[in-house]
């Protein structure tokens, strides 16, 4: 999740999760706006600590399960009512509905695996990941055992570095984005 | 500590007593009503009764395939009258064994409104009982805060449990004819009540195993109860660790205990019902019914307890799990009532699909209205993640659940008992009110027993803290 403002951007590394997590919210209380955390794995609260919105993906979620349930519908009643009614065990097959009960598995399976499938894409083209996509972390150790925090700059440079030190930052280095 | 206000007290007690007034109304009216039984001689003929496959076989073919062949519909049944009275069973004549088969499914019915109200309520506190257990075998943490809460409701199993082995018992006495294996000489052959089915099932099926299986389930369920709060009130005075440890053990060998006791007491409380019926995952369809308006119960608990000003280390993320677990146990019931249903579709095996055509002719409404309860309903209102943490959308979801599996057991019970001749009035209401009352009364008692925490839980910081 980029950042479209064209300022001075603060990079810290920290070795801990709940430092990084304190960290995150006394830089929010004292009025500087963190815009980026890079971690290995998902730190519990952190999106809510940095203000996030709430993710939208299980409201999508609930219309592809939708949208699979009626294709699943769709693709049963073409293929057994519709086009070539088919006669399995004496189950009656003039109408889609008396032969429902039987779809239910297909119905099922596909709404499942709508929702799956396009709830994974959209994570996928939200977060910008696709094959040959460049890395965004910018340092490579936040995919092993640290945590890089990005802090816009405002105010006195020294005060925020100041501040960065003081909760334990590792590494202070700056960016113009 | 909650204290049990007189005035709640008194409520309680009033809905005992007017729901027994309202029953023993309904009683005489229904005795009454019962020499009127002449309508039932021809509204018979209709039924699909249980004990004719043949019969509901060809009614199947009829209902399902095409619905435009009424005038063979008349031609099937009459065929299937003249092979069914061709058999033993008709050693009367067949106008007089109809007329005592609708004398009797009239007389079923204050008995069986009971036994219906009877096994919901045993629901809601076994659901918990079995819950509780798991808390300490899957050691929760999330839940050391409202144990409490579990422990109250699993007493509430005692009450339910009693009345409902008093009815089976008069069954031995033909006070009723609930059951239909418990009528004499149905074993014997030669007998003029002889029934080649029910005689092969008579060594599971007997008054002396039956009785013994009953006792054993009382004393089991009661006994666990009572462990796991006595370890429970000692851990507020000692070593909670220690209690823990205790109630741990308890809780493994009582999960193993219900693991059995709940698929057998399932098939000899409701499913002997309809004798010559059978599903393999009856116990575990009984179950899930149980679990999730149990599940239910506990959430009405907790937020009346909070509505009270009490437990307010129980919050908004308590209630979002409390309200995934019947969000999940109501979809669990609803794949497991599926699933007994469809392969019974798909097979149309006449003794297997003959349960479900009764259901089907006969209780139309309560059946498609218990599914919609049961499952679509609870979906809407408790899918997304914010419904579940505002008590609102969860209280309303509850209340579904709960009007739902009454009408479960209701539609599971009523057919194999009554027949056609079911309602909702006096009878039905009158057991209802009757058992909410003394649910609340010993519920509310034992809660104010005791601290609503425990003092010394191990996990208690982490349910304090919990969050999601």
């Amino acid at each position: 999740m980029g950042h479209t403002k064209h300022n001075t951007i603060v990079r810290a590394l920290f070795n801990d999760d709940d430092v990084v997590l304190d960290a995150v919210k006394d830089l929010r209380s004292s009025g500087y706006h963190v815009s980026e955390v890079y971690s290995p794995f998902p730190i519990h609260g952190l999106d809510e600590a940095m203000g996030l919105d709430r993710t939208r993906l299980s409201t999508a979620a609930f219309f592809y399960g939708l949208a699979g349930l009626f294709f699943a519908s769709w693709l049963t009643y073409y293929t057994m009512t519709a086009d070539w009614p088919q006669n399995i065990g004496g189950k009656p097959n003039a109408y889609w509905f008396l032969n429902m009960p039987s779809f239910v598995p297909v119905m099922f399976e596909l709404t499942v695996f709508f929702a799956a499938h396009l709830m994974c894409w959209s994570y996928f083209a939200v977060n910008k990941l696709y094959p040959g996509a460049k890395a965004q972390n910018p340092d490579p150790r936040t995919t092993d055992d640290h945590f890089l925090m990005e802090v816009e700059l405002e105010g006195e440079e020294t005060d925020l570095t100041k501040k960065l030190q003081e909760l334990g930052a590792l590494e202070i280095s700056k960016v113009e984005a | 500590m909650f204290e049990f206000k007189t005035k709640t007290k008194q409520l309680a007690i009033a809905l005992t007593v007017v729901g027994v007034i309202l029953w023993v109304v309904g009683f005489a009216l229904n005795g009454s009503s019962s020499h009127d039984a002449g309508h039932g001689h021809d509204t018979h003929a209709e039924e699909s009764h249980e004990a004719y496959p043949g019969e509901a076989h060809a009614a199947m073919i009829e209902s399902t395939y095409n619905d435009d062949a009424n005038a063979e519909h008349d031609a099937h049944h009459e065929e299937s009258h003249e092979a069914h009275s061709g058999e033993p069973h008709a050693a009367h004549s067949e106008h007089d064994a109809h007329a005592e088969h609708t004398a009797h499914q009239i007389a079923n019915r204050p008995w069986s409104a009971i036994y219906v109200a009877a096994i919901f309520f045993l629901g809601l506190g076994l659901g918990q009982l079995f819950f509780l257990g798991i808390q300490y075998v899957a050691q929760a943490g999330w839940s050391a805060g409202i144990l409490r809460l579990m422990e109250a409701q699993s007493f509430a199993i005692v009450i339910p449990l009693i009345v409902i082995a008093i009815i089976a018992f008069l069954g031995f006495g033909h006070v009723h004819h609930m059951f239909h294996w418990m009528v004499e000489g149905i074993h014997i052959k030669g007998h003029e009540n002889y029934d080649a089915l029910i005689a092969g099932k008579r060594a599971f099926l007997n008054p002396i195993f039956f009785t013994i299986r009953i006792l054993i389930y009382i004393v089991g369920w009661v006994w666990a109860a009572k462990l796991l709060r006595k370890y429970s009130l000692l851990s507020d005075a000692g070593d909670g660790a220690a209690m823990w440890k205790k109630n741990r053990g308890i809780a493994a060998a009582f999960t193993v205990f219900y693991a059995v006791t709940s698929s057998t007491s399932a098939w000899d409380l409701i499913m002997s019902i309809d004798t010559h019926w059978f599903s393999t995952l009856f116990g575990w369809y009984t179950f899930a019914g149980m679990f999730v308006s149990s599940f239910a119960a506990l959430i009405l608990l907790t937020l009346y307890m909070k509505g009270q000003g009490h437990m307010e280390w129980i919050n908004e993320n308590h209630l979002h799990d409390l309200g995934k677990f019947m969000f999940a146990f109501s979809v669990f019931w609803t794949y497991l009532w599926f699933s007994q249903f469809v392969l019974i579709w798909y097979a149309n095996i006449p003794e297997e699909v003959t349960y479900y055509m009764q259901r089907f002719e006969q209780y139309k409404v309560p059946f498609f209205t218990m599914l919609s309860l049961n499952f679509i309903l609870p979906v809407l209102a408790v899918l997304s993640r914010p419904a579940k943490r505002v008590s609102g959308t969860v209280v309303m979801a509850a209340i579904f659940v709960l009007v739902g599996h009454y009408m479960d057991h209701y539609v599971m019970i009523m057919p194999g008992t009554v027949g056609d001749h079911f309602g909702f009035g006096l009878l039905e209401i009158g057991p209802i009110l009757f058992f909410t009352g003394l649910y609340i009364y010993v519920v509310l008692s034992s809660v104010a027993k005791a601290p609503l925490k425990h003092k010394n839980h191990p996990m208690l910081t982490e349910s304090n803290n919990f969050h999601q």
